[in-house]
């Protein structure tokens, strides 16, 4: 699958360049706090931006999979305020030749969902881990992020 | 993601096809050894992504050309498929007519020369063996297209029955003989574009070729059987081409404005155009009748019978067929095969056999089989999908209107 293999490269160099600096981002903040965003994977190809000044994790899935996807023409995502385990399934995300479930990669409740993407299902094409993000979630416990993969770890978990 | 989940899985059994289980599921054999069509190197050196179907390395999608892309383009402009996976058959003698009439239910001996028919193979209970198109060349030399996935099924199921006809009383008149066309080329060009592009190379009036007629075209220097329709709802051709010049062809027929499109996009082009795709919307436990398809019947023989099955099917047609195949609009997200089919009131109705979100119309749109009663277009249903019940209805066939040359 070229596509696939194109991303695959993609990532692979990013993942080199920027081992230092992507896993954990400091961000300077208006009010001159400094935040910590700590960014995981899954094997099941989910992302997510844990925040640790406000407990929220960005859900979204990874470049690689919109990239096996193809064209997403439609987002099912959860509703506010659901709580969810880990490991539950939360939406599904269609593209025109298949279905793929989405997998809550942390405990916790559904603070906010991306309302965008009923309009816009492409901006998972465009944009995946940005503008195409699914939903917040506020964890029930941080430390559970800790123990998702490290973006190194996830390449090497689709590559091997 | 599960989709992706099984991506890993399966590239360690099979390391030169990176296949995700959707697509194994939908587009795969069990066996090792995938066959190939004559076109396999050239997929390869347009940058397809290949995976097994129906027992062929088949091109999913080509270079980075989406699904949705390629479709498009095969509605708005002309694309050119491999369908060399395809089993092309002759069938020659004398007694050919009462043959092919009694291993199907349709009116050939009525059939013009050169013209095509969709027809069935049907068993003895009057289920579906497989979908075809026969061309009719002579009373006594037929051309006969099944599908690759039945080949092992079909060339046993006419071994077995040429056998029994030619030892019959039936065949005094002339022995029947099967000829498979093995390793041949067959090409479908299909579009609105694609009349223009084939009538620049050939010197042979195309406009005389309407829709379900054939006839062998001088097309620069090959002379090629060429029959007008196809699986798209689109004006095209299938071209049928000896083993040696079917790469030839293939550069011909590829050229601005036709691109290469794979499989993918085969699937939601022929489901818009309402058509069946053997082993999801036909199998061997269903009817013609059931699937819609009475109109392949000829009239005469639905009264004189005649034909493999015919008890089945006249039953069908009497007491009226339990359960139809009909076209679903569904709402929000899109109901995929096996997506179970709802009354309002809860009462279950039947099944989806394909679905997809439909790239020219926009909407979801599916096939699938309800209970007789439940058939008719404006039904309210209900498509079950992640647990949830989500509104449908019933919705004419094909989804779009087709294109077809009809002079």
């Amino acid at each position: 699958m070229q596509s696939i293999l194109k991303a695959t490269t993609r990532s692979r160099h990013s993942s080199i360049l920027l081992r230092q600096s992507s896993m954990s981002r400091v961000c300077a903040r208006p009010q001159n706090l400094r935040t910590l965003v700590t960014k995981r994977y899954t094997i099941e190809h989910e992302a997510v931006a844990f925040d640790d000044s406000t407990g929220i994790g960005i859900v979204s899935i990874t470049n690689h999979a919109q990239s096996s996807l193809g064209d997403v023409v439609f987002v099912e995502l959860p509703a506010l305020g659901t709580k969810v385990n880990k490991g539950d399934q939360i939406g599904a995300v269609e593209s025109v030749k298949a279905a793929s479930d989405i997998y809550a990669p942390v405990s916790g409740t559904i603070e906010e969902i991306n309302e965008k993407l009923s309009s816009e299902p492409g901006l998972l094409n465009k944009s995946p881990e940005d503008k195409g993000w699914l939903c917040k979630i506020k964890l029930h416990d941080p430390s559970e992020v800790e123990r998702l993969l490290t973006e190194e770890d996830y390449h090497t978990s689709y590559q091997s | 993601m599960t989709v992706l989940r099984a991506v890993s899985v399966l590239r360690a059994s099979l390391p030169r096809h990176n296949v995700p289980r959707y697509l194994s599921r939908r587009f795969s054999t069990p066996s090792e050894g995938l066959r190939k069509t004559g076109l396999y190197d050239f997929h390869i050196e347009n940058g397809a992504k290949m995976v097994p179907f129906a027992g062929y390395s088949m091109p999913l999608a080509y270079a980075d050309v989406g699904q949705v892309a390629s479709h498009n383009h095969v509605r708005n402009s002309a694309g050119l498929f491999d369908v060399g996976h395809m089993v092309q058959s002759n069938f020659r003698g004398q007694t050919a007519t009462g043959f092919l009439e009694w291993l199907t239910p349709s009116s050939l001996a009525a059939l013009s020369p050169y013209t095509s028919t969709l027809s069935v193979l049907l068993n003895e209970k009057g289920g579906i063996i497989d979908d075809t198109i026969i061309t009719k060349h002579a009373p006594d030399a037929f051309y006969v297209v099944t599908n690759a996935g039945r080949r092992d099924v079909d060339l046993p199921w006419f071994r077995g029955k040429l056998e029994e006809w030619n030892a019959s009383e039936k065949a005094k008149g002339g022995k029947v003989e099967m000829e498979v066309l093995e390793n041949w080329g067959l090409l479908a060009l299909q579009g609105p574009a694609a009349a223009a592009y084939l009538q620049a190379l050939t010197s042979f009036d195309l406009r005389l070729l309407t829709f379900g007629k054939s006839a062998f075209v001088p097309i620069e220097g090959f002379n090629l059987h060429v029959a007008r329709g196809g699986y798209t709802g689109e004006d095209g051709f299938e071209i049928s081409i000896p083993p040696s010049q079917t790469v030839d062809v293939a550069k011909l027929l590829s050229k601005t404005p036709v691109q290469l499109t794979g499989l993918g996009a085969r699937d939601s082009l022929r489901l818009e155009a309402g058509m069946c795709l053997y082993g999801h919307d036909l199998d061997e436990t269903t009817s013609p009748i059931e699937a819609g398809l009475s109109w392949v019947i000829g009239k005469d023989r639905k009264e004189t019978g005649g034909f493999i099955g015919a008890e089945g099917v006249r039953q069908h047609l009497k007491d009226g067929p339990p359960r139809r195949r009909v076209g679903l609009i569904v709402e929000g997200a899109p109901a995929r095969e096996g997506a179970k089919i709802f009354a309002p009131s809860g009462e279950e109705l039947g099944i989806v056999t394909s679905g997809i979100p439909s790239p020219t119309l926009h909407k979801n749109i599916a096939m699938g089989y309800v209970k007789s009663g439940s058939h008719k277009k404006g039904t309210d249903v209900e498509v079950e999908v992640r647990n949830k019940r989500r509104k449908a209805v019933v919705s004419p066939l094909p989804f779009i209107k087709p294109n077809y040359w009809r002079g």
